[in-house]
């Protein structure tokens, strides 16, 4: 019996959000009185994964096979299923990300594993018992779920858990290899068109959200240097998505992107229930709205009532003067 | 060319959510109850594509009788037939080995579905079904076209997008901005009556899960106001009171 965490990587190193799983998996391992054991595919540096250590995780297998530089479904379960099979892994952690969703419910399926998404705290067990606590109805109620198989996969939102580091501790990293065939590579992407530059809203501590109170994208400078003084991500409101005044990619709420950050800044966004779907989880709210009436005031922790093209740059200028 | 979509039957997007008193339930009391947004964007897409291709849109729901009036606005869009699994859906395993078992007796060529459902956010069935068929799953798709054999899909990842071309087979999951979801129409209402709605019994009832009760998150404290001639204040207050910068 052991515990599995999968480790996803950018540009070779280990992607925030599973730094937080290796934590997760570091400390359901030791109360299960056993040990972590991370995989990791891909494209990345032995000595990116060493220090995964500092996340309690003592051993790393490594599959750096290059046809798994960009994510093939069938092909990592694969690796992750052997894997999981060698380590006799009775608990498997991942983020809860695109690539994680894809792994988990296959895998599942493979496993004959309980699997649950979105899980937003440390599980309870006791005995055979073992609960977790996921969010539900786009994040405005939680569900406490029993997984009742043997196997058990769990998605860990992000920034649901903090980093938990002892410094200087390293992992062992071996190097492994599922044997893939060609066929496992049948849905394998063509081209892969990245965003560069900017933070991963996905992977963001920080985000500075605008809405339609914006006006039009010759605003949007106002967002974006914001966002650059704080070090934050950009996002925006879905009809703002739907104009084509930002990226569908950028679009948050109940029918977009899923954001939990520590702080969510929303200029000229009304708070419709559907918006708040997707970031009600954030955990300081600040918004910015000319109408002292906006829903989204209800739900924010700090508020401004005043005409963006204002306050903005008077924000801007504050966040510049802060030491960083 | 042969479709076939799930839709799963989820609280209007407006919905406040409670429960009821033991906490076990979902308070459905007033709820309005719609097709889930996500597979609006995969139903219109394949009406879309068997109008282009030829061929036939089948819809399939798991779930209760109280579902039927969504799956006859999904023949009302422009669904030809419909299937409805009658068992309550309680875990993603179960709905999942429903559909693999009725899409694998149907013979389907594409399996459309929305990336996840707005209420219990699962995010799971399309992968479980394409394995539980050992066929590919795309998702979550932004775009898909066919050609011949072939489907061309946009993936979205984190930071960006892939294109993926894959034989047939295929189950994809839909999210914005695939297409514009449809609106029935007076012909589509009424065509839509006579269309075929299937009610077929579950295979088995194996879940894996089991939800013990729902909470709500705790309300906030209330709003802090800062006046907007001293907007700056509020990135001080952001740093040494709240702590996030
Ligand atoms: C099925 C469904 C799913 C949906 N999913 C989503 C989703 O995922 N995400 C989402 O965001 N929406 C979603 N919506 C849409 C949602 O209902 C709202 O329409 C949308 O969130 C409104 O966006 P907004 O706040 O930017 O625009 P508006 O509602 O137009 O609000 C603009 C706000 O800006 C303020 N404002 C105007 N000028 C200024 C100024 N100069 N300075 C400061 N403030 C100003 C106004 O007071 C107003 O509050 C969905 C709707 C449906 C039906």
């Amino acid at each position: 019996m052991s515990v599995l965490v999968v480790i996803e990587c950018a540009n070779g190193e280990v992607k925030k959000s599973s730094l937080e799983a290796a934590s997760y998996g570091s400390k359901v391992a030791s109360t299960l009185g056993t040990t972590a054991t991370a995989v990791a595919i891909g494209d990345v540096q032995a000595n990116a994964l060493t220090s995964l250590g500092e996340q309690g995780i003592t051993k790393v297998l490594l599959d750096n096979d290059s046809r798994l530089t960009n994510f093939v479904g069938a092909a990592y379960v694969k690796v992750i299923a052997a894997a999981a099979q060698q380590e006799n892994s009775s608990v498997i952690i991942a983020s809860n990300s695109n690539i994680g969703a894809a792994i988990g419910s296959r895998l599942a399926v493979q496993l004959g594993a309980s699997l649950a998404t979105n899980v937003v705290a440390y599980p309870e067990i006791s005995g055979s018992s073992f609960k977790v606590r996921r969010g539900v109805f786009s994040g405005k109620a939680f569900s406490d779920v029993e997984l009742t198989s043997d196997k058990k996969i769990i998605l860990v939102k992000k920034n649901a858990v903090d980093i938990e580091t002892s410094a200087g501790a390293t992992a062992n990293v071996e190097n492994f290899s599922a044997s893939l065939t060609d066929a496992d590579f049948a849905a394998a992407p063509k081209e892969t068109i990245k965003q560069s530059g900017d933070i991963l809203l996905t992977e963001a501590d920080l985000v500075v959200s605008g809405g339609r109170g914006l006006k039009g994208p010759e605003n949007w400078h106002l967002i974006e240097d914001l966002a650059k003084a704080l070090g934050a991500a950009t996002a925006c409101s879905k009809p703002v998505a739907d104009v084509g005044w930002r990226p569908h990619h950028e679009h948050v709420g109940q029918t977009g992107i899923t954001v939990s950050p520590n702080l969510y800044i929303a200029v000229g966004i009304s708070g419709a229930i559907q918006h708040l779907a997707g970031v009600n989880s954030s955990k300081v709210i600040v918004v910015i709205n000319k109408d002292p009436e906006a829903p989204f005031f209800k739900a924010a922790d700090y508020g401004i009532v005043g005409d963006a093209t204002e306050v903005v740059p008077k924000l801007i200028e504050a966040a510049k003067a802060l030491d960083k | 060319m042969k479709f076939l979509v799930c839709i799963s039957n989820v609280p209007d997007t407006t919905t406040k959510i409670s429960f009821t008193p033991d906490g076990k339930d979902f308070n459905t009391a007033g709820v309005q109850f719609v097709i889930n947004p996500y597979d609006e964007y995969a139903l219109t897409r394949a009406i879309e594509l068997k109008e282009a291709l030829g061929g036939t849109v089948t819809v399939l729901n798991v779930g209760e009788a109280d579902a039927e009036p969504n799956i006859r606005k999904a023949l009302a869009i422009g669904a030809d037939d419909a299937i409805r699994v009658n068992i309550k859906p309680t875990d993603a395993f179960l709905v999942s080995t429903q559909i693999a078992h009725y899409a694998k007796e149907g013979g389907y060529d594409l399996i459309l579905m929305g990336r996840e459902s707005i209420d219990y956010n699962g995010f799971q069935v399309h992968g479980m079904v394409g394995e539980l068929l050992g066929i590919p799953t795309i998702a979550p798709a932004m775009k898909l076209d066919i050609n011949g054999t072939t489907a061309t899909v946009e993936r979205e990842i984190e930071g960006g997008k892939e294109i993926i071309e894959a034989a047939l087979p295929l189950v994809v999951s839909a999210q914005q901005p695939m297409t514009e979801p449809r609106i029935p129409n007076m012909r589509g209402i009424m065509t839509a009556r006579t269309k075929p709605l299937q009610v077929v019994e579950a295979v088995g009832q194996d879940s894996k899960t089991q939800v013990q009760g729902y909470q709500l998150p705790p309300a906030k404290s209330g709003v802090k106001m800062i006046d907007a001639e001293n907007a700056g204040d509020l990135i001080k207050l952001l740093r040494n009171e709240a702590k996030v910068l």
